[in-house]
């Protein structure tokens, strides 16, 4: 979309007036005033609302019987520009690969969801949630049970079909 | 209607002294409350609203975190003076309140008592006496705290003090003139005979105190002694926990003593418009309404009940002043330095010197003609608002405040580049100065 230019034509000298300029505003804050409808969210009691694709901590999904969907192929720790993701990855006696150790830094982390869009599985997911505060550094590396046991929605894909998640 | 005994007196007067301190800092408490409501009503926010009910308890939570942050001293501040600062600042901003009626006379057992802390005959004289005393805790405090800001707010706020006590002054004195004293009961009581409020017969004067009261008390869209985008909160940037509490204290002592001001001199004061109930004035000892068609002293009947009243009218008149000093400066932007001076000499000075002599003049004629009471002030109305109306619309022409619109000055004529520009140039040998130029 092109900017649009505003042109404002300047009053000439003389033609300008302080007291009625500054009363004319004054009446202008007064309706802002007197106006019911303010902008303030109460927050702690009224959630800001997030965007379907908002990138904040991630979630960890879970199959049915409790076992993290990861298959540790290693994907999202080479992904990942910020390099926050450890992952050691195990096999069991199917020959099925599990994660050993999964951590995330959240505090390297840059919530770019390269992990999420990288994953052939769909385990690891940003989420949407911003309340992250904690009382010590050590709380920001989740491990894999803390991820597993996010409970706040994912994060959507953006589609390229519908860029603006309309 | 007996005056009371020097002991009732004492007394009393103790109680009165106790009552409106406390009260008034109640109320700038309560201000500083008010200020940030507006502030977010205006901005379409809600304000503070977490402490107590609707935000009621925020000034008590501000006073305890302020009581206890650190004070910090710094290194280079000269010390006595930097503590003195506030001190000078608050003290003459919570004592001026001391001369204002506040209501009409209280009748008790032991006689009737003036509701006003200190009577005194020389009323408004002593307000501008101690108000403009406030100046010296400003610069001191600019200048104990040893930083360029803190300094430039302190010249900035007595430059701006010293040139708008004039347009103060000024203005006051058609209002000495036309009630014939400075004592602000008797100031009340002379609206309440004239049957109407000063702001209509004095029209022009109130706009330039309400412009001289904004200057005064370093409120927007004059607080360039604080001016937070410039300089960092001007005189008291060093300052810190109670010591800058202090100066805000005084700040809104002086906004509630100009609003009080502003509601005796030219709304009546305490006096109710359309009663003459409550006209009510100590005349030789005696508490009299007003004359009786002889010349005869009516006295008064003071009551409890029209206490109250009028003192309802006082706050609500206050208040209402309070909020336009409030809305005032969440509407306005800040003067130009240049403007400030040039609006204080060059507009405010001569037109108020002139709308003197005019209110002189027109007062004069109507007393030699013999015209007195609502038609003395009919025509003084008339002739205020056509001064008015010159003022509105013809000084009001890009010349109170000039803005942007201005054709820019031509540019100074360039003096000749030497052709080395650029490059160091060689002294003469022998010249005092050897280094860059």
């Amino acid at each position: 979309m092109p900017a649009t230019v505003k042109v404002l034509r300047r009053p000439a000298p003389g033609q300008t007036s302080y007291l009625r300029s500054a009363l004319k505003g004054m009446g202008l804050t007064f309706k802002h005033m007197i106006n019911p409808d303010k902008v303030t969210l109460q927050y702690p009691e009224e959630p800001l609302e997030l965007s379907p694709r908002w990138r904040g901590t991630h979630v960890m999904e879970v199959h049915a019987d409790g076992r993290p969907k990861c298959v540790a192929c290693g994907l999202c720790p080479t992904v990942c520009p910020a390099n926050c993701i450890r992952l050691v990855g195990g096999e069991d006696d199917m020959g099925n690969r599990y994660p050993i150790v999964y951590e995330i830094d959240e505090f390297r982390c840059i919530f770019c969801g390269m992990c999420q869009e990288v994953c052939p599985v769909e385990a690891i997911h940003v989420g949407q949630h911003f309340e992250n505060a904690e009382y010590t550094r050590e709380r920001f590396v989740y491990d894999l049970d803390r991820l597993m046991q996010q409970d706040h929605p994912s994060t959507l894909l953006w589609d390229p079909s519908d860029p603006r998640s309309e | 209607m007996h005056e009371l005994s020097p002991m009732a007196f004492a007394i009393s007067s103790s109680i009165k002294v106790f009552l409106v301190f406390s009260v008034s800092l109640a109320v700038v408490a309560f201000m500083t409350l008010t200020e940030r409501k507006v502030a977010g009503f205006i901005q379409d926010r809600l304000g503070p609203n977490r402490v107590g009910p609707f935000g009621l308890l925020q000034p008590v939570a501000d006073g305890i975190k302020n009581f206890l942050k650190e004070e910090t001293m710094p290194a280079t501040a000269n010390r006595p003076f930097f503590i003195m600062a506030p001190m000078l600042a608050i003290i003459p901003a919570v004592v001026t309140f001391a001369v204002i009626p506040f209501a009409a006379p209280l009748p008790t057992p032991w006689g009737v008592v003036g509701m006003v802390v200190a009577d005194i005959p020389i009323g408004i004289l002593y307000v501008l006496a101690l108000s403009s005393l406030g100046v010296y805790g400003l610069f001191l405090a600019g200048w104990a705290s040893n930083n360029k800001y803190a300094l430039l707010g302190g010249v900035r706020s007595s430059s701006q003090m010293v040139s708008y006590e004039v347009a103060l002054g000024l203005s006051l004195i058609p209002v000495f003139m036309l009630a014939g004293n400075v004592t602000l009961t008797e100031i009340v009581w002379q609206q309440q005979l004239l049957g109407m409020w000063y702001l209509f017969p004095l029209s022009l004067a109130f706009i330039f105190f309400v412009i001289s009261a904004f200057a005064e008390t370093n409120r927007l869209p004059f607080d360039l002694p604080e001016a937070e985008s410039e300089l960092v909160t001007g005189y008291h940037t060093e300052y810190s926990a109670m010591k800058f509490s202090m100066f805000m204290i005084a700040e809104f002592s002086h906004i509630l003593t100009a609003s009080a001001l502003m509601a005796t001199l030219f709304l009546g004061g305490w006096s109710i418009p359309f009663w003459s109930g409550d006209h009510m004035f100590w005349y030789q000892g005696m508490l009299i309404s007003g004359f009786g068609a002889d010349g005869a002293p009516v006295a008064a009947a003071p009551a409890l009940w029209i206490t109250l009243l009028t003192l309802l009218s006082f706050i609500v008149k206050t208040l209402f002043f309070i909020l336009v000093f409030m809305w005032v400066r969440w509407t306005l932007p800040r003067f130009r330095y240049d403007q400030v001076m040039h609006l204080g000499w060059k507009v405010m000075l001569p037109i108020a010197l002139a709308y003197v002599m005019i209110i002189a003049a027109t007062i004069l004629v109507l007393d030699q003609v013999g015209i007195e009471g609502f038609l003395f002030g009919a025509v003084l109305t008339l002739v205020s608002l056509l001064c008015t109306g010159i003022f509105v619309f013809a000084v009001d022409r890009d010349r109170i405040i000039s803005g942007s619109t201005r054709e820019p000055a031509p540019p100074a004529p360039r003096s000749p580049v030497p052709s080395g520009a650029g490059v160091r140039r060689v002294l003469p040998a022998g010249s005092p100065a050897s280094g860059d130029l």
